[in-house]
């Protein structure tokens, strides 16, 4: 199945990506390839088969259910988490206006 | 005093507990060889200072008689997929450039606490995404090997990990941490004439690792031989709370239990890796690897893997998959690049922010993500991908029925020119047509060098073993390098 540049654009929204034209021009041909290739997957029977969930069988972990439970990974760092930020504002994410 | 870039990690690690040099002298040594190989680009930060600075606190512990670290005074480079606390972490792209993580990763925090050293972060594709190194927003990494016979075209190192693999090969380092999602260790191992290891799945914490695909990355060493991947893969894995997919089992002592006496075991043969178009030399590199595990007192045996053929489709709907979730975070608003053009609103910034931070290849593999997981197309891609994958499993699962390990080739090819497969991302993926099987599985998998191409070219070979079965798989590798005694090292041109 092949794939439209209208579907690439829509994609491309979907994935946040702006792309003009040409990158359109660009990437429409080589996703329709890749996607042609994937497609060989049909191919396969599958019936009985359960998707994989895990490649290696674990149980999922839970931490207690308290506050900063595991300090490494808990709360009470904003400084840290801020630190790389591109636009921190008194304490918090900068970000354009969302609320007219 | 022989060339101490020379050495090993074992060498370094026992010349410097043992007072032959001060890991100060190794340190400089090596920073030395990384300052004087900026031609190559293995390294997009080089960090002098801290291999120096851990040097000289194992030279100061040696002189106090405290107990030293298993890597004590060995400088390692790091590749830039791990988080360096206060150190620029990218990813080999240009939206995290100038990231500068508030914490260390898992597996680099324990290589410091065994008294390894940071030569600094070496290069890859960017995040983690290619074969050739060529994807890096910090330009290419050139392979130190050239082909023999005056033809200077500059090479791939392979990839993701090819600032590692080049940087093991050229001695601008004694050994590296690479990642594996598809091949990422064994590809440039095997491209560049060095031993490195895919541990099974969990056996190294994920967490601090910028990730790509979570169901199928791994860390693991990098190095000139078996022993020193044992050493340093003992160090990287172990339990971690913080990645929840953490193998809660204890860690081997691998390096103290290698051997090479292969009697007793069987070694499996696919039939399926006899694949059309795959190069001559490979093929009689295969036939010699089985000679040496029959000549190490393995009894070879034929096995089948049915689905092959559909690992690589398989991962490159997974991978993509995960990787456009795992991505979505780079939105310029908590970190790295942010590009807000002249009155756009939110939506509009992450938009060209990713526009602006991506590379092609990342954006490509986004977009295909994006495209299998979107509404009406998951369960003819994505659902039956995830089927197809728990049928490569199977079939692994029932020829480990029959044997110990399954001996394969790395690569389809010997190392690349740059720019070769530039132009055709299908050309490109089927490079690792040997390598995503066991990765889509989980297995443990390991290159080593099997020895030179007619143009002088190092070719791997790879052992795959069952789930925990690291130790079998770095046995068989020790067996092949005994055998295939490879001494070849690049000539220096850098």
């Amino acid at each position: 199945m092949s794939v439209t540049r209208e579907t690439v654009a829509k994609i491309a929204s979907l994935a946040r990506i702006s792309m003009d034209e040409q990158a359109l021009d660009r990437m429409v041909p080589e996703f329709n390839s890749i996607l042609a290739w994937v497609e060989q997957l049909g191919e396969v029977d599958c019936a009985g088969i359960e998707p994989m969930t895990a490649v290696i069988p674990q149980k999922l972990r839970l931490r207690d259910d308290v506050v900063d439970a595991d300090p490494l990974t808990g709360g009470g760092v904003r400084d840290e988490v801020l630190a790389n930020a591109p636009a921190p504002e008194h304490g918090f994410f900068g970000v354009p206006k969302v609320i007219e | 005093m022989a060339d101490i870039t020379e050495l090993g990690v074992a060498a370094i690690r026992d010349g410097v507990a043992g007072g032959e040099f001060t890991a100060r002298e190794v340190a400089e040594a090596f920073n030395a060889n990384v300052a004087a190989a900026s031609a190559l680009n293995a390294f997009i930060v080089a960090t002098p200072e801290k291999a120096l600075e851990a040097a000289d606190k194992v030279d100061a512990d040696r002189a106090a008689g405290k107990p030293l670290g298993k890597m004590a005074g060995v400088p390692i480079g790091m590749k830039d997929l791990f988080a360096s606390k206060g150190v620029q972490t990218t990813a080999a792209s240009h939206i995290l450039e100038g990231f500068k993580p508030e914490y260390e990763s898992t597996v680099s925090q324990k290589l410091w606490d065994a008294g390894a050293g940071m030569l600094g972060k070496l290069n890859l594709d960017q995040f983690a995404m290619g074969s050739s190194n060529e994807t890096s927003y910090f330009g290419n990494v050139i392979s130190p090997w050239r082909r023999s016979g005056g033809d200077n075209a500059a090479l791939a190192p392979g990839g993701s990990s090819g600032g590692s693999s080049a940087a093991v090969a050229a001695r601008l380092c004694p050994a590296a941490t690479g990642t594996d999602t598809g091949g990422s260790i064994r590809q440039p191992a095997a491209f560049t004439g060095i031993s490195g290891i895919k541990p099974t799945y969990g056996r190294c914490s994920r967490w601090g690792i910028v990730a790509f695909a979570s169901s199928l990355d791994q860390a693991g060493p990098m190095a000139r031989d078996v022993t020193d991947c044992a050493i340093m893969l003992e160090t990287m894995a172990g339990f971690d709370p913080k990645d929840s997919t953490s193998l809660d089992m204890p860690v081997p002592e691998w390096s103290a239990s290698l051997d090479a006496n292969l009697k007793g075991k069987k070694v499996g043969i696919p039939r399926e890796y006899r694949m059309d178009g795959t190069d001559e030399e490979i093929l009689k590199s295969w036939d010699a690897g089985i000679a040496w595990l029959k000549d190490a007192g393995a009894e070879v045996v034929d096995v089948s893997l049915p689905h092959t053929k559909y690992a690589l489709p398989a991962y490159y709907i997974v991978a993509p998959a995960e990787a456009s979730s795992n991505l979505a975070r780079y939105d310029g608003v908590r970190y790295g690049l942010r590009d807000l053009p002249e009155g756009a609103n939110l939506q509009e910034m992450y938009a060209a922010t990713r526009a602006a931070g991506f590379g092609d290849e990342v954006k490509r593999r986004i977009l295909i993500g994006t495209y299998v997981l979107s509404a009406g197309f998951y369960d003819a891609y994505y659902t039956q991908a995830q089927k197809v994958r728990a049928l490569i499993a199977r079939d692994f699962e029932l020829a480990f029925a029959q044997c110990d390990v399954i001996l394969a080739p790395t690569t389809p090819t010997a190392a690349f020119p740059l720019g070769d497969k530039l132009d055709d991302p299908l050309a490109m993926y089927l490079n690792d047509v040997f390598s995503v099987p066991a990765s889509l599985a989980g297995l443990p998998a390991m290159s080593v060098p099997a020895g030179l191409n007619g143009e002088g070219l190092p070719l791997g070979l790879q052992i795959i073993g069952r789930p925990f079965d690291e130790q079998g798989v770095l046995n068989a590798g020790l067996a092949i390098e005994q055998r295939a005694a490879f001494s070849a090292k690049p000539e220096k041109w850098w």
